[in-house]
Parts: C-alpha cells; structure tokens; sequence
C-alpha cells in the first residue's frame, strides 16, 4: 500500500513538475508572445512612418525636378533670345560694315574731287571714281555749251569711235537728262550687253549746280565683274551730280581767271615797257 | 602689337587714299604709297615690307611687271602680293596669280573683303 502511495505520489510530483514546466513554458510563450505581438506593433508603426517619409522623399524630388524644368526652360529661353540678340548683332556689324565702305567711298570721292582746281586735274578724278569706285567700263563725260545749246564729249574712258562726240540739248535720253535734270537708270540686268550702246546709255547722271544743268556723266557699260548697281553707287551717283558739278565748274572758273590774269599781266607788262 | 609695313602701287590718287583708309584699320599699320611699278622698286630698295598692294594698269612700270621683277629679286622674293585692278576676267587671274601674287582683288573694292585677305595674308605669315 505503502509503496503504492509513494508511487502515486512520485507521479504527482513529477505530474506537477511536469505541470510548472508547462506552466513556465507557458509563460515563456507568453512573454514570448508578448514581445513579438511588441515587435510586431513597432514594425507596423516603423513602416507606418517610412512610406510617410518615401511620400515626403517622393514629393520633394518631384518639387525639385519641377523647379529644375522650369529653371532649364528659363535657360534655354534665354539662350534663344541671347542668340536671337547675336544674329541681330552680326547683322548690325555687317550693316555697319557696308555702312562704313559706304563712307570711306564718299569721303574719298568727295576728298578727291576738292583737291584741285586744275580742270583736267578734276576730269581725271571723276573718270577715276566712276570707273573705280563705280565699275564702269565704258562712260563719258559731257559738258555742256550754252552758246551752242550742245553737250560735248570732254572726257571719256573705253568707248568706240562710233560715240557721237556731241548731242544737241533734249535730244535722247542723255539730251532729255541734261533738259530735264532728272537721272537716268536704265532698266534691267545692267550686265547683260551685247556691246554698249551709245544711244541707249545704262546710267546718265545730269551734273548740277543748284537747278542749273553743266554738263552729264553717261555710263555705257560696266566692267566683266560688277554684277549690279549697289547702295553705294547710288550714292556715289547723288554725290557726282552735285560734287563733280561744283569741282569741275570752279576749276573751269579757275583756269579762265588764271588766263585773263596772265594776260592782264602781260598786257601790264607791256605798258611798262612803254 | 607688331607693326606691319604696306606698299600701295596705285596711279590713281583716289584708289590709293582709298586703299590706304582700308589698311589704316589694321593696327600697327604704316603705309607707303608708290605712283607706278617703277617708284615701287625704288621704294623697295630702301625699306621693308610686309605686303605689297599693286594695280596692274599703271604708266611707266605695270603691276603685273612689278610682280614678276619682286618674285625673281632674292631680296623680295617672299613678300606677299596682293593685285587690285579693274582686269576682272578669269583670264587675268588666273595670269595674276601665276606670275606670283599670292591674291588678286577685283575692283570696285569692298574693304571688308581687302582687309580679310590682308589679314590672311599677315594671319599666314605668322
């Protein structure tokens, strides 16, 4: 009996320390339990505040890449007006350029055409300018005679024997410019000449004092490689009407006075000698 | 900025005053001017230049002359030449070209287009 009991309560010992281990295991599930169910609440939270932060991440570069768009649009609008500001500028220094031949032709023409007051002196210099700083080949020019009403042939640079060396006042288109005082242009590709034409000239520019009428320039034909009348020509055109006009009529003024000088002199000279 | 010496062989006043306020424009510039081929080797004689300028059409000693006479002087041989003339036909280019000038310019002159050759001419010579 005895050892029947002491059986029975060896097993009961062992079932109640069977039963603490349970209960202890329990525990430790539980705490076990606990802690993850912990873990897991501060994963959940952890993760809660990551995607807040990826939201603000996400937001923050597309700010940024929203401003850099707008910056690089602003740049490249800026640098389409700097080059638009470029091309104008090209285009103002060749204006200024051509503005600047324009002037250094003009300056020297007029220079040229002030240094003398020898008659012959001031034909060279105009048929110098035309077929210079004009490309003429074939020209003339004409004075003319109020006694006889007829323009005459002074000077003249290429032109054939077949030039008639004097027009009457309003006869043909040179006769009508020296009448009327108006220039002639002739029109078309100046350059496309079989041989000039001496009754059909392509320019003729009247030389005029005031309204007054002295003589023309009459160019025939330009040289092999001047395409067409430029800016410049017109107003080296303009310039002659007026500039040459003064130059060759002072010149002439000059050289009659230095002549009736020489013979008032002589004449002088010849009292005294009486 | 170094000096560059030009010799202008013109007959004509204008041209030369005109070609010389072109030549003006490039700093360092001194400019003598000659009447004719024969004034120009006279002038040659006494002092040196860089580049000479020469037209064809001239009294007493033509350009082209000049250029062939300066290309066979061991003295001058190298001075580059420029020919600026009313002869603008391909014929006397090409004719220009072969006695030795190292650019031919026809006229009427466009500045612009006379100071870039001068400029390329100096530009190659450095």
């Amino acid at each position: 009996m005895d050892k029947e009991t002491g059986t029975i309560s060896k097993k009961v010992e062992e079932f109640l320390q069977v039963f603490k281990k349970g209960e202890e295991f329990t525990q430790e599930l539980l705490k076990e339990n606990e802690k993850l169910r912990y873990r897991l609440a501060q994963q959940e939270e952890g993760s809660k505040f990551t995607g807040r932060d990826e939201n603000f991440k996400l937001h923050t570069v597309e700010e940024r890449i929203k401003f850099l768009e707008e910056e690089n649009k602003n740049l490249l609008d800026r640098f389409r007006q700097v080059e638009e500001e470029n091309k104008d500028f090209a285009n103002r220094y060749v204006e200024v350029e051509a503005e600047n031949n324009n002037l250094a032709n003009l300056y020297v023409a007029s220079y040229q055409l002030h240094s003398t007051l020898d008659f012959t002196e001031s034909l060279k210099i105009i048929l110098e300018i035309v077929m210079n700083l004009i490309g003429a080949e074939e020209f003339s020019i004409m004075m003319l005679d109020e006694k006889t009403n007829e323009l005459t042939i002074v000077a003249q640079e290429g032109m054939g024997p077949e030039a008639r060396a004097s027009i009457k006042m309003g006869d043909g288109i040179i006769g009508k410019v020296a009448k009327s005082g108006e220039a002639f242009y002739r029109e078309g590709d100046p350059t496309n000449l079989k041989g000039a034409d001496y009754t059909h000239p392509l320019v003729s520019i009247p030389l005029k004092i005031k309204e007054h009428v002295i003589g023309v320039i009459v160019i025939y034909k330009l040289l092999v490689q001047k395409q067409a009348f430029s800016n410049v020509d017109y107003e080296l055109f303009s310039m002659l009407a007026g500039h040459a006009a003064t130059a060759l009529f002072s010149s002439k003024l000059y050289s009659q006075s230095e002549r009736k000088l020489t013979t008032i002199q002589s004449f002088l000279d010849l009292l005294k000698e009486k | 900025m170094p000096d560059y010496n030009f010799l202008v062989v013109e007959d004509s006043p204008t041209m030369r005053q005109l070609i010389s306020f072109a030549l003006k424009r490039i700093p360092g510039s001194k400019i003598v001017e000659a009447n004719d081929g024969i004034d120009a080797l006279k002038k040659l004689s006494t002092q040196k230049f860089d580049v000479i300028l020469t037209d064809i059409n001239m009294p007493i000693m033509d350009g082209l002359k000049l250029v062939s006479m300066v290309r066979n002087d061991p003295a001058h041989k190298n001075i580059p030449i420029v020919i600026i003339t009313t002869e603008g036909a391909e014929e006397d280019r090409k004719r220009g070209l072969a006695l030795g000038a190292n650019a031919y310019i026809a006229k009427p002159i466009q500045t612009a287009d006379l100071l870039t050759v001068v400029n390329d001419i100096l530009g190659n010579k450095s």
